[in-house]
């Protein structure tokens, strides 16, 4: 049990006479390489890769055997019906989209507030928000019943001579989750563009050397392109940041410019972004313990990287706890009494172990970051990420179905029951971001190195 | 993999002269040479560094690119580019009515308009950075000097091209020596250029026109008129599962697809409480007197409606002569039975109950107009072949005194 031991070194104290080390001592710019590189090199990967990717492409085929049950039998496999017309579909889409908005935050966001830090982790969260928005794409797609109609969903000239409603949140969540997508994955690809040189630059084997060579574009580290490429970078981080403020806000609206009492509120736009970056930390925190330890990272992720993002996690987990408490006071100021009546039913009503589920791993177990030794201890903190997982989905699940359950028609109430379908497909969407992010980790260069090297104290020249 | 070329004249051929690499030992020596090798006026040359080198942009004299102008129109082509879109299709082509909102309003147009305008900035952003970098170039001389390889991860280099009007080899090498190069080599053209087979050409040119003809196809087919309907390729709505009227069906044990109503279920409009104005009876007895008001404007009703549905075959003026029947007997029609006449003794004898019944149910080969006619406008029906009846049956008498000698008159006129 080596990895469990502690480094030989601790950066997450602050010394005020200097910056606290954002990498483990003696690093220079070939160690650095050697480091990341050796990871996708190495000829077979630790045992724990194949067992865990065995498990996850399993999943991952059930998830798509259970895509053509769906398809080709219908809607009706799931346990959606009226009055819950949306269920885990759309539990899970909010879930997924969620995830993605560290990634974004941590690359982009960071970036414009010169926080150095994020770059030894900038480049997986940025994969697992791709690998994300894709698990998350998928079940609105599904969720519509006949995906060869998907098309309609665009503007486009037809016999029938109808537009998309421009005005519905639902054709704004289209094209806000399409566009960010896209500019993550231009994102993602921008920045790792010189790794895939070095990569192709290094590669023994014929293929990697050709693969990589295609990819990587002829890159040569050329101080005119750098030029460019550090502009369009912030150029594109700009444009990221609003952006993946703006997608979590548009898919609250999905339910905010609804009338259902649980829905129908101003809260939920911030209240949404919040606890998306709330949980795509637990999920950056929850992959990045593991693949430090598995893949020999630990001196570029150091505790100081994992530390702050707990902070993260404890700072946004009090804004969701502050959003709950400011949720039950709104529908009590508002005094109507259907909201009240829809705020009750969450806490003492049928689903009452969901909600309370909820508060516990939202709000009191992020709690436990308040303590260094929470914060700075890998396991430990990954037991209080998975639980915030946990709670996240019963978030959406909270206000997604709970309210659907009882609505204005007390003659309609019906109580949810997933089916095995659902589960299968939710279980099969874990399966399907886990494979792409271990094939990711097996194949990509999992640490931004150009980006580690320029925050190098020998890339300013010491001294100066 | 491409085999090598076997040719004596590719062999002999000497390989061109590129430009000289020099690798430097640290990023503050690249930058301290770049500055020496820009005093020096050369123009086609570069520094390569695995990271972005802190002020080699100065020391290089790089002037600031023109990317940021580039997204900033992307960006700006975007956000109108929505805003037209959501205008002329939402507000012109086919106007969303929704809860009596205007048409257009800019508020619930923002979202898509921010996305696009993000959307179209990042395509520019990263399609301008390729484009102006001149990337992908896979076949760069430098990539011809071995040590080249760790500009990729940790070395230094500066690049000085053999194009440069400037060039001299010696002199490159004279003054990269003097800036503190570790090591110099010289790069060389990648030997030959790279050409695809002539039969893959061919083929591919091939395919790319073949590729051409289901679009055209398609374009022909949505702008020529055809007799049969058009191809689907997704039936959804052309084959709807449903039951026809009076089919068999399988959910429910009767097996009847049709269902009957639920016992003691009125349909709307169908509670029908007052006997005389529904149904003509007062008692169980043919009701004699009118339940509408017995008016003018409901006798000009009357006639009115009376015009449309019964003139067609009783005739204007309730002869049993309508139109129908004159054109039935022109044509000699088996087996066509007069309308009967409104004056028949049996008829004028009937209560206005009695005809209310008759207009409603039907009867022999009338049919019943409840369907088509309110049972208020029945009534003004009835109260209207009250007058026509009259005006065939009345007395001089009947007539006000003061109009009797003009009918007299009227009378005795051949």
């Amino acid at each position: 049990m080596s990895s469990v031991a502690l480094p030989a070194f601790d950066n997450t104290t602050d010394d005020p006479t200097g910056r606290a080390p954002l990498t483990a001592p003696g690093q220079d710019f070939a160690s650095i390489t050697e480091t990341v590189c050796r990871v996708v090199e190495r000829p077979r990967p630790p045992l724990g890769w194949y067992v865990g990717f065995a498990i996850a492409s399993a999943w991952t085929g059930v998830f798509f055997l259970l895509v053509v049950y769906l398809v080709s039998t219908g809607i009706g496999v799931w346990g959606n019906n009226v009055p819950v017309a949306w269920a885990f579909d759309i539990v899970n889409f909010v879930f997924w989209i969620g995830i993605g908005h560290a990634g974004t935050l941590i690359s982009a966001i960071l970036f414009l507030f010169r926080q150095k830090w994020r770059t030894s982790i900038n480049r997986a969260a940025e994969a697992m928000t791709i690998f994300a928005v894709m698990c998350a794409g998928l079940f609105p797609a599904l969720h519509v019943g006949r995906v060869w109609l998907e098309y309609w969903l665009f503007p486009y000239p037809n016999q029938m001579a109808l537009w998309p409603n421009f005005r519905s949140p639902l054709v704004w969540d289209v094209v806000a989750v399409s566009t960010y997508g896209t500019v993550s994955l231009l994102f993602w690809y921008l920045g790792m563009i010189p790794d895939l040189a070095t990569l192709r630059d290094r590669a023994a084997g014929t293929v990697r050397k050709f693969l990589y060579g295609l990819f990587a574009l002829g890159w040569r580290g050329s101080a005119r392109q750098w030029h460019r490429y550090e502009r369009a970078y912030l150029l594109l981080a700009a444009l990221s940041t609003p952006l993946v403020l703006s997608v979590h806000s548009v898919v609250s609206t999905d339910f905010a410019v609804a009338q259902l009492p649980g829905w129908h509120t101003t809260l939920f736009p911030p209240y949404f972004v919040a606890g998306a970056i709330f949980s795509g930390f637990a999920m950056v925190v929850t992959l990045m313990v593991p693949a430090r330890a598995y893949f020999g990272l630990k001196d570029l992720i150091t505790l100081r990287h994992l530390e702050n993002m707990n902070k993260f996690i404890l700072a946004t987990g009090c804004m969701v706890g502050y959003a709950y408490a400011l949720e039950v006071f709104a529908a009590w100021y508002s005094g109507n009494q259907y909201e009240w009546f829809a705020t009750v039913n969450r806490a003492v009503g049928p689903y009452a172990w969901c909600y309370w589920t909820m508060v516990f791993c939202n709000v009191a177990a992020p709690q436990l970051f308040w303590f260094k030794t929470w914060r700075t201890s890998p396991w430990r903190m990954v037991l209080v990420a998975i639980l915030v997982n946990v709670g996240m989905w019963m978030e959406r699940f909270v206000i997604i179905v709970v309210s659907l359950s009882r609505d204005f028609l007390p003659s309609s109430w019906q109580i949810y029951k997933p089916t095995w379908v659902d589960l299968g497909m939710l279980a099969g969407s874990f399966g399907l971001f886990f494979t792409l992010f271990l094939l990711f980790c097996r194949y990509l260069p999992m640490v931004a190195m150009a980006e580690v090297k320029a925050v190098l104290p020998q890339s300013h020249g010491e001294g100066h | 993999m491409i085999e090598e070329p076997t040719s004596t004249e590719d062999k002999e051929q000497a390989p061109v002269v590129a430009g000289l690499v020099a690798e430097f030992p640290s990023p503050e020596a690249l930058v301290a040479a770049a500055a020496k090798v820009r005093d020096a006026g050369y123009r086609f040359w570069d520094a390569h560094s695995p990271f972005p080198v802190h002020g080699i942009e100065r020391a290089m004299g790089i002037r600031p690119t023109k990317l940021p102008w580039l997204v900033f129109a992307a960006g700006g082509a975007g956000a109108a580019g929505a805003l037209l879109l959501q205008w002329w299709t939402n507000a012109v082509d086919y106007p969303y009515l929704v809860s009596g909102k205007p048409l257009f309003s800019f508020p619930a147009n923002i979202p898509i308009i921010f996305e696009l305008m993000v959307l179209l900035s990042a395509f520019a952003a990263f399609g301008g950075v390729l484009v102006l970098n001149l990337l992908p170039e896979y076949r760069h001389p430098a990539f011809s000097v071995r040590r080249f390889v760790r500009a990729t991860s940790d070395g230094f280099f500066i690049s000085i091209a053999a194009s440069d009007p400037k060039f001299d080899a010696g002199a490159a090498r004279a003054l990269l020596e003097s800036a503190g190069a570790a090591a110099i080599d010289v790069c060389y053209a990648p030997a030959g250029v790279p050409r695809l087979p002539a039969g893959l050409k061919w083929s591919l040119a091939v395919a790319g026109l073949l590729a051409l003809l289901p679009p055209l196809w398609i374009a022909r087919q949505r702008q020529v008129p055809s007799d049969t309907p058009r191809l689907h390729i997704i039936q959804d709505m052309d084959f709807q599962p449903r039951y026809a009227p009076q089919g068999v069906g399988r959910f429910f044990a009767d097996r009847r697809a049709t269902r009957p109503p639920v016992p003691h279920a009125v349909d709307v409009g169908g509670l029908q409480t007052d006997s005389h104005f529904h149904r003509g009876q007062i008692n169980g007895q043919w009701a004699a007197t009118f339940p509408i008001p017995v008016d003018r404007e409901q006798m000009e009703r009357g006639r009115d409606r009376y015009n449309i549905y019964c003139a067609p075959c009783h005739g204007l003026a309730g002869e049993g002569d309508g139109m129908t029947h004159q054109r039935a007997v022109t044509r000699r029609e088996p087996g066509w039975v007069q309308p009967r006449s409104l004056h028949a003794q049996n008829v004028r004898e009937q209560p206005a109950g009695r005809l209310f019944h008759t207009i409603t149910h039907g009867l022999n080969t009338m049919p019943g107009y409840a369907a088509q006619i309110p049972a208020a406008d029945r009534w003004a029906i009835v109260l209207y072949v009250r007058a026509l009846q009259r005006s065939q049956h009345a007395a001089l008498d009947d007539v006000p005194p003061e109009l009797r000698p003009a009918l007299l008159q009227e009378s005795t006129r051949p």
